[in-house]
């Protein structure tokens, strides 16, 4: 063992798949370096498994650089870990101490199930966006892009909406699984843009239809979901979401048919 | 299913219709305080007999009374569901505890408002109930000169059954008969339980609202980068210090007072 | 093989509009009786099922994602170039032509890459349509940044991501043509192969992520832009998931691969600091607009350096040595991605380099946050620079930023003609999977638009001509084709399954990645390059020996998905060795160490090599056959590139 390395204990959420029952199981993981990420981390563990002929802790992954929105972990009591703005792949085990156990589960919310032991199934965050989350412009025949001018702190704000990666930590802090970060983010993005302003009536009526539809608790404006946003989204989107919700729903005329389709 | 019913079944729909009762229920607060410091004046009752009668005998008043009664009501309901909905949102409950870095209150307006509910029944009942439903309560009649301002009061049994308040002129003085729920005040907090009911539940106001105020705003969609501030700082030191701090001094002075009697 | 490109003939600006009047139309009410599968949803599947289903056609989207939106050209940072000129500053959709064919080192079509500079202008459009938030200046007009190989600012940025603004732009028009039902969306699938009947696609096979299921699906097209192959490099900045496979099936079905061994490494990466590290992580080309590239002048201060008596910040003014400004004084630290590369190396090479390994150069921002202020500085690359402390512990505001060359971008591909068609009728590829733009290196900020101009701007018109051509009969889904590919399927993952050794896949992974950065990386000798492939040819048959796979299919089992996944990568690794051992010049980032100009510069061999190499699968084991499509310079003149 070199200098700095640790020993940790891991406390994992294994589940066969959606149907089967799971359970924490504990295992060690041996020699880590505290500049392996924490996926890389896992990589360790899952190879000894392997050789072990176990199967290995299935957890999402993908860029590995903290913008697919994919690794998804809950760590000790927190999405992503201990440390702010930041997802689980930017995680580096500096942040752990030799000797220290880690218990690790999956993201828990009714509209997650479970895939595969640490892997949540988040396709409602697409039908979400599937319902609503666009402007409807086809390829080709638009205006030139520098056509519409939009204030600088208008672009701005509408790119720190913009900057959600779609991970779901906000619905794993919230005590009640509320989407209503994500979401909020997407209808803000657009409601604050002027390409987005033909269908902003609609669109938050739709999107808010679905998400409803999907299962996810309601807002309490704890604002756990911002602190723990690896994109810092802020809770200023939610408040502009329902803003525009009710303006739509109580003072507008556009309509729209709740055609929420349920999660598979 | 008509657009309205559809927007108030809506989880944003809920959030709604709680932010608005509960603003509403702040705006009360602000003047039952201020009708409640007539408890600190040291006039015997009068002031407050008399603006207890007030309310009881203005027909707005009443209107407005029975929607309070309403928004209680439906700001409980709604909190019941939205906490079922919110729990079955999380059926599979995390092993590690949550420890996000929200504020306390805020994850527990459910077990704080549970105690406000608490304290709004056994509070109803021992004054508003009592007041207009029971006989139990006594009348006072307050003799006071017009010249000098010197003020009696004395016991006064209504002749009849019904009888519910009078205002007369004898000369230079003015007789006002009005039911006695001063008396019941001092008798409530003169029991050291009942006090300490009463600061529990005013530090639960206080956690509440510490919270629930500015989150009315937020829910409602009405944050500013100028105005929340504003929001928060009324919410804080209003809401959640002067209110809950001046409601908590009446039934701890009282209770002092009584010591000394 | 005659490997026809179908390069219009006429004037280089009319040949795409004369080409797009002669390709044939499919009316509109009869293009909802065509079936398009779009495998892979980054920037060029997104927005070519999105633009495909707009036009009326009934599209299957794949991906093997969780979602469409993660696909890997979410990670893209830098930029998008256009040639929009918003700047005045001289550019043309000519000079952006030009920048591309001299950047990719004279070895791409013309005709290619001046459609692509064309179509440059409507993505930007299209884009901001949607909703896309690119950077903005005060007026509210869009704002400019610079790239490498290029002496204008023609490059629109959303901050540091880019990538995934624009990946969500084209993911929201995939969303909406979802839920018009146009589209039918398949995550976390992976497709295994490519079904064809007298030579031509009509379907694909693929395999559920989460049930194991094997399904065949039929369509009239099959379109992959399923992204590039570095991670055959085991490390590289690509996502963990990037693979070979959708192309890798396709081409042992006939279709064509080109230019495989070009390989783009990129200069500015965050060094390896260990075994166990299981990705590089990139930090923006636009650093270069600001940062500058320096080494130690002496080995002694290197040595200093890299124990750690010497801090970065300590190192005198004299001592550094800024060697991209000395030696190409007219583009400085903005030279093309594989000439930074190469003389990062190279001071490597020299002893000169540092970080606790020795392999890292300094990019450094001292004379930035002295010139525009700390908070200028983190404004246009905070999250860069967080992303670099995240995964460093170190604080590029006080020291300078180590970085190294990595494995980005492949500019080889599935040879596809200027239709994006295969050799294989009905099987297209779009984006970083097919060969046909980059030519030997890819400049910064141009794989986004290539990606686009591939998915919005060229498929919808070249598509049609094809389904035009073989009408709108149904594929016949009962054919014995269907069957008889998915069995070979099933038996191939049987195969994988029944590998109980001693080696995980993932260790297989690594050699290949060693052996492939060793001798097939940065620079490549004839010597190595054939010592390469016999240990590749080793490595793979220990794999089939040694190797061991857990679980079962019918569950989801990332354990058999990477062994698949490595499993063609072992196979690919050996035809990137014959490429590059046949293509004994050196082009852009395909560098013989043979082949150099005494300045240490790639040096062509245009009177021998001025062709594309496309590779025939012949069977397994079986040495491939080389095609050659020659390149026609009608317009450009090929010089010897500099950026002094």
């Amino acid at each position: 063992m070199s200098t700095g390395n640790m020993n940790l204990t891991l406390k994992v959420w294994r589940q066969k798949n959606a149907q089967s029952a799971g359970k924490m199981v504990t295992y060690k993981a041996e020699n880590i370096s505290p500049d392996m990420s924490f996926l890389e981390m896992l990589d360790v563990v899952n190879e000894s498994l392997i050789l072990k002929g176990d199967e290995p802790i299935h957890f999402d992954h993908d860029c590995r650089e903290g913008i697919c929105g994919m690794c998804s972990l809950y760590i000790n009591g927190r999405p992503h870990g201990p440390k702010r703005a930041i997802t689980t792949c930017q995680l580096h085990m500096r942040s752990f101490h030799d000797g220290e156990t880690i218990t690790i589960e999956p993201w828990r919310a009714a509209a997650f199930p479970v895939v595969k032991d640490l892997a949540v199934d988040r396709s409602a965050f697409d039908r979400i966006q599937q319902s609503g989350g666009f402007v409807s412009v086809n390829t080709g025949g638009v205006p030139d892009a520098n056509e519409i001018a939009i204030p600088k702190v208008i672009a701005d704000e509408a790119f720190n909406s913009a900057t959600c990666i779609g991970c779901g930590a906000c619905v794993a802090a919230c005590k009640n699984a509320s989407a209503m970060l994500f979401v909020s983010a997407k209808i803000s993005q657009l409601a604050m843009l002027p390409q987005g302003q033909p269908e902003r009536w609609s669109r938050v009526q739709a999107m808010v239809a679905q998400m409803d539809a999907e299962g996810f608790g309601s807002c309490t404006n704890t604002g756990a979901c911002e602190a723990e946003c690896p994109k810092e989204i802020s809770l200023t989107n939610i408040s502009r979401m329902n803003n525009d919700y009710f303006s739509a729903k109580l003072f507008r005329e556009e309509h729209v048919h709740e055609h929420g389709t349920s999660g598979e | 299913m008509s657009e309205f019913k559809q927007t108030f079944n809506s989880s944003l729909g809920k959030k709604l219709i709680m932010a608005l009762t509960g603003l509403f229920l702040c705006t009360f607060l602000i003047v039952h305080l201020g009708g409640n410091l007539f408890l600190f004046r040291d006039d015997k009752g009068y002031g407050f007999n008399v603006y207890a009668n007030f309310l009881a005998h203005f027909p707005p008043i009443e209107v407005i009374a029975y929607l309070l009664y309403l928004c209680i009501i439906v700001h409980s309901i709604y909190a019941l569901v939205l906490t079922i909905n919110n729990r079955s949102a999380r059926p599979v409950t995390y092993v590690a505890h949550n420890d996000a870095p929200a504020s306390w209150s805020s994850k527990n307006m459910g077990i704080l408002g549970s105690i406000l509910l608490l304290f709004i029944v056994i509070h109803m009942g021992d004054f508003w109930f009592t007041y207009k439903f029971n006989n139990v309560l006594g009348f006072k009649e307050y003799k006071t000169n017009l010249v000098t301002g010197d003020r009696t009061v004395t016991d006064f049994k209504p002749g009849y059954a019904d009888f519910e308040n009078s205002i007369s002129t004898e000369g230079n003085n003015e007789i006002v008969r009005v039911k006695d729920l001063h008396a019941r005040v001092v008798w409530s907090f003169s029991h050291l339980w009942y006090v300490v009911f009463y600061v529990i539940a005013m530090g639960a106001v206080s956690f509440h609202l510490v919270h629930g105020f500015q989150s009315a705003f937020q829910t409602l969609g009405w944050t500013h980068r100028k105005y929340t501030p504003i929001v928060k700082f009324i919410g804080t030191w209003l809401f959640a210090v002067i209110i809950p701090l001046g409601f908590a001094l009446m039934p701890i002075v009282y209770y002092i007072q009584s010591l000394s009697k | 093989m005659n490997l026809d490109a179908k390069i219009p003939a006429g004037p280089l600006a009319e040949k795409w509009d004369k080409h797009k009047f002669n390709l044939k139309l499919v009316n509109p009410a009869n293009k909802r009786k065509y079936d398009v599968i779009v495998v892979g949803t980054g920037l060029a599947g997104a927005s070519a099922a999105a633009s495909l289903a707009e036009l009326g056609y009934n599209v299957k989207a794949f991906c093997f994602q969780d979602s469409p939106r993660r696909a890997h050209s979410i990670a893209a940072q830098g930029g998008i170039n256009a040639a929009k000129n918003y700047q005045n500053d001289g550019d043309s959709v000519y000079r952006l032509f030009y920048d591309t064919i001299k950047g990719g080192d004279y070895r791409a079509r013309e005709g290619n890459v001046y459609r692509l500079a064309q179509v440059s202008v409507n993505i930007i459009d299209q884009c901001v349509a949607q909703g896309v938030p690119f950077a903005r200046e005060y007026g509210g007009l869009l704002d400019n940044r610079s790239f490498g190989g290029s002496q204008v600012s023609r490059t629109f940025y959303a901050r540091g991501q880019t990538g995934q603004q624009l990946l969500l732009g084209a993911y929201s028009a995939l969303n909406r043509q979802i839920h018009l039902g146009k589209v039918k969306m398949y995550t976390r699938t992976e497709m295994l192969d490519v079904v064809t009947i007298d030579g031509q696609a009509k379907g694909i096979v693929t395999r559920s992520l989460t049930s194991g299921k094997i399904d065949t699906h039929t369509g009239h097209a099959v379109l992959l832009c399923t992204g590039g192959y570095g991670n055959v490099f085991y490390l590289s900045t690509n996502a963990a998931g990037s693979n070979v496979t959708a192309a890798w099936r396709a081409h042992k079905r006939g279709a064509l691969f080109a230019n495989p061994c070009y390989t783009q490494i990129h200069p500015t990466c965050i060094p390896v600091t260990g075994s166990h590290q299981s990705k590089l992580t990139l930090m923006s080309e636009s650093l270069r607009n600001d940062g500058r590239v320096w080494a130690p002048k002496t080995i002694a201060i290197a040595e200093q350096l890299r124990k750690g008596t010497l801090k970065a910040d300590q190192v005198k003014e004299e001592d550094r040595d800024y060697f991209l400004e000395r030696k190409y004084p007219s583009f400085g630290n903005l030279v093309p991605r594989d000439v930074a590369s190469r003389n990062a190396k190279e001071m490597v090479d020299e002893n000169r380099g540092v970080g606790g390994s020795g392999i890292a150069v300094f990019l450094d921002f001292a004379d930035a946050i002295k010139r525009l202020g700390q908070e200028a500085v983190a404004a246009k690359y905070g999250n860069l620079f967080d992303m670099y402390y995240q995964i460093t512990n170190e604080d590029p505001y006080k020291q300078p930023m180590r970085i190294y060359p990595a494995v980005h971008y492949t500019m080889g591909g599935l040879w596809v003609d200027y239709n994006l068609s295969t050799n294989v009728p009905g099987l297209y590829a779009l984006g970083e999977c097919n060969f046909s733009d980059h030519g030997a290196n890819r400049l910064g900020a141009s794989a986004l638009m290539q990606g686009l101009a591939d998915g919005y701007f060229v498929i919808p018109y070249t598509l049609g001509d094809y389904l035009a051509t073989i009408g709108p009969k149904p594929v016949d889904a009962n054919h014995p084709a269907f069957e008889k590919t998915k069995q070979e399927v099933v038996t191939r993952i049987n195969t994988l399954l029944a590998l109980k050794g001693t080696k995980t896949v993932n260790e297989y992974h690594r050699d290949l990645g060693h052996i492939m950065w060793e001798y097939c990386g940065m620079a490549r000798t004839e010597e190595g390059l054939t010592k390469a492939k016999g240990l590749i040819q080793a490595l793979r048959a220990d794999f089939w020996k040694n190797a061991i796979v857990v679980g079962e299919n019918e569950e989801v089992n990332a354990s058999l998905e990477k062994a698949g996944r490595v499993a063609d990568f072992l196979e690919l690794g050996e035809l990137m060795v014959d490429d590059a051992l046949m293509r004994k010049e050196s082009c852009g980032g395909h560098f013989r160490l043979e082949s150099q100009t005494e300045e240490g510069e790639a040096l062509r061999d245009d009177e021998h090599f001025t062709f594309v190499g496309a590779w025939e699968y012949k069977g397994d084991n079986q040495p491939e056959e080389l095609h050659k499509e020659d390149l026609n310079f009608e317009f450009v003149h090929l010089t010897q590139r500099s950026y002094k």
